[in-house]
């Protein structure tokens, strides 16, 4: 990691840490209309980018420093958000609509009678906790298991990324599943007996989302720092003189997907309380593709520009939709071929990078006297 | 059978009757070879003559149909896959030099240095005034002192080989295989390659794939020429090439 790439990561880390402290203030320690004041809808919109910047640090993790250019981390951000929805799911009670004080709405809707195993538990916040990370965990872990030693990488590893989540897309769809069918989880009441609406909740949950973001990226540093991150590295570059060298390669790569994927969940459990919803839309194919996008735009290999990458696009994203809609996907599609072929290492890349040109010039020139 | 037991268990790497078959094509027939402890031998062949298979069925990247590889008289090669080979003791060099680009020079001989190599040893590993040192010395000795902190992608094509080299010699195997070390050196890289492959061989037994024959000479160890997939002559360099055969499929043309 460059020494511009740092600065900028800790740079990075004071903004969101500062952001995790003012905001509450902005929101709740001024009046309306205050020149500092921030509504809650920009609070729980920058969240969700927040989540989504989590994401696009953890897919950095295993493309840009391992070269697995998955297409499904939209997966395992979504079976994290599913493990929170059912969490919000139960917590509702009797305040939904057929007042079950166990079964969910969709389930009464169904004719179910009881409780599918699959549910049991989720009362609890420390047991969803647990499944957040467990689930996506355990999928990534015998996904992995299987691909890396069968050694498929390249675009055949990304295109049955494409196809878990497409065929969790698909699993999720359907009603007798039993995680909402079609219309998913929502409306969702309260967490941890603090009302959603509330906008303490709202503007904690920003605070929260912006400390698991500092957090991802610093433990995601902390990996790619070790000698085990430059292993990593080793791999993506030129993985057969690794196992020349004696190194169990599918271990190396399994051990960052993992750890990547259990990432990607937490931004995921992040994400449904802030926009209160989770359907099966969210494990949709294009989902994973637009995460790649975010981390070429902020450039892979970097961390702190994958973050920024998510961030920007969605706002982006969120400005084109609503005053150009037509227009956004157009947009969207410029911008990854723009990106491709004018800065193939993304927006941060393109910093270190003409530093690092300079200095190795500068190496050049000593040499030469 | 006696005899061929004894051959075994006194040889590093033994092998025996090796057959490999890609879609039709025979690149190995029956190929039988033993190298002693701290042999240091030199392959050579025509193009398609089975060398790189060769190194390949060895070192667990390519499965023989049939035949045996033993190293040290009891490891069964077939069975194994790259990693665990490699564990045992056996470092390969690249026709092409393959070294990491984006990685400092100091940093391919780190990765390449005996140590763990486990997941969570290398999370935890912590550099150490040892390896340090280690790792002087062995620059020292493929004359790449003065660019430990470059990047490796960033060196020369005759110092990308030498780095290579280096690694192996991190590695610290007890066989080494190096294919085709000058090719594309200037003359003086060349030399000085020689001196440090026979520097090497004075610890670690080696086998030396090459098509240069001034270099070959220069090494001044047996040879084993090879064509069409099997072992044709072996014995010092002016022995076989005096061979008629060696003449006719290699040295005539």
């Amino acid at each position: 990691m460059s020494r511009e790439l740092d600065v900028a990561g800790w740079i990075f880390v004071a903004v969101m840490a500062l952001a995790a402290v003012l905001v509450p203030f902005a929101t709740l320690g001024t009046p309306d209309g205050a020149a500092l004041h921030m509504p809650t809808y920009l609070v729980q919109l920058f969240g969700k980018y927040l989540c989504y910047a989590i994401l696009a640090v953890a897919l950095d993790l295993v493309w840009g420093y391992c070269g697995i250019l998955s297409l499904g981390h939209g997966a395992f951000f979504a079976l994290g958000g599913y493990a929170m929805g059912m969490y919000l799911m139960r917590q509702i009670g009797t305040r939904g609509v057929y007042a079950n004080p166990v079964l969910p709405d969709f389930m009464v809707f169904l004719n179910w009678h009881s409780l599918p195993v699959a549910w049991w538990g989720f009362n609890w916040f420390a047991y969803a906790m647990l499944m957040m990370v467990l689930a996506p965990g355990l999928l990534a872990l015998a996904f992995g298991w299987f691909a890396f030693r069968s050694r498929v990488t390249g675009v055949y590893l990304s295109i049955i990324t494409q196809a878990m989540t497409f065929a969790l897309y698909k699993e999720f769809f359907r009603n007798d599943f039993g995680f909402g069918g079609n219309n998913g989880l929502t409306d969702f009441k309260d967490i941890l007996g603090f009302s959603l609406q509330s906008d303490t909740v709202k503007v904690g949950l920003f605070s929260i989302s912006a400390v698991a973001l500092i957090l991802s990226y610093l433990i995601s540093r902390a990996i790619v720092r070790s000698k085990y991150g430059k292993a990593l590295i080793a791999v993506r570059d030129a993985e057969s003189r690794m196992r020349f060298l004696g190194y169990r390669v599918e271990n190396i790569k399994l051990f960052a997907f993992v750890v990547s994927a259990i990432m990607a969940a937490i931004g995921g459990a992040l994400y449904v309380p802030q926009v209160g919803i989770i359907n099966p839309s969210e494990f949709a194919p294009g989902n994973s593709i637009e995460a790649a996008i975010w981390v070429a735009v902020g450039g892979r290999g970097t961390l702190v520009g994958a973050a920024i990458g998510a961030i920007a696009v969605n706002f982006a994203k969120t400005y084109f939709t609503g005053a150009l809609p037509e227009y956004w996907l157009f947009a969207l599609g410029a911008l990854f071929v723009c990106v491709t072929l004018f800065f193939p290492f993304g927006v941060m890349g393109m910093i270190s990078r003409v530093r690092f040109r300079r200095r190795r010039g500068e190496v050049a020139t000593e040499t030469a006297t | 059978m006696n005899e061929e037991n004894s051959k075994l268990t006194s040889s590093l790497l033994y092998l025996d009757n090796v057959q490999v078959t890609f879609d039709g094509y025979r690149a190995l027939r029956g190929l039988s070879l033993a190298l002693a402890p701290g042999e240091m031998r030199a392959i050579i062949g025509p193009n398609g003559a089975g060398k790189t298979t060769m190194m390949d069925v060895i070192t667990g990247k390519t499965r023989p149909d049939i035949g045996d590889i033993y190293f040290e008289g009891r490891h069964d090669l077939t069975t194994m896959d790259e990693a665990e080979i490699a564990t045992l003791g056996i470092g390969r060099k690249f026709q092409k030099p393959t070294v990491f680009e984006n990685h400092t020079v100091n940093d391919n001989i780190l990765l390449a240095a005996k140590a763990p190599r486990t997941v969570r040893a290398m999370l935890g590993a912590k550099g150490s005034a040892e390896i340090n040192q280690t790792i002087a010395h062995i620059l020292e000795r493929i004359r790449l002192s003065a660019v430990r902190e470059r990047l490796a992608g960033s060196l020369s094509h005759g110092q990308k080989q030498w780095l290579e080299i280096g690694m192996l010699l991190a590695q610290d195997p007890k066989l080494l295989l190096v294919d085709e070390p000058v090719a594309g050196m200037t003359d003086a890289e060349t030399a000085a390659t020689a001196s440090m492959l026979k520097e090497i061989a004075k610890e670690h037994s080696v086998v030396v794939v090459e098509h240069d024959m001034a270099f070959v000479r220069e090494l001044d160890v047996k040879v084993t020429v090879l064509h069409e997939g099997a072992v044709l002559a072996e014995g010092a360099l002016d022995q076989v090439s005096a061979d008629e055969r060696v003449v006719e499929v290699y040295l005539g043309r």
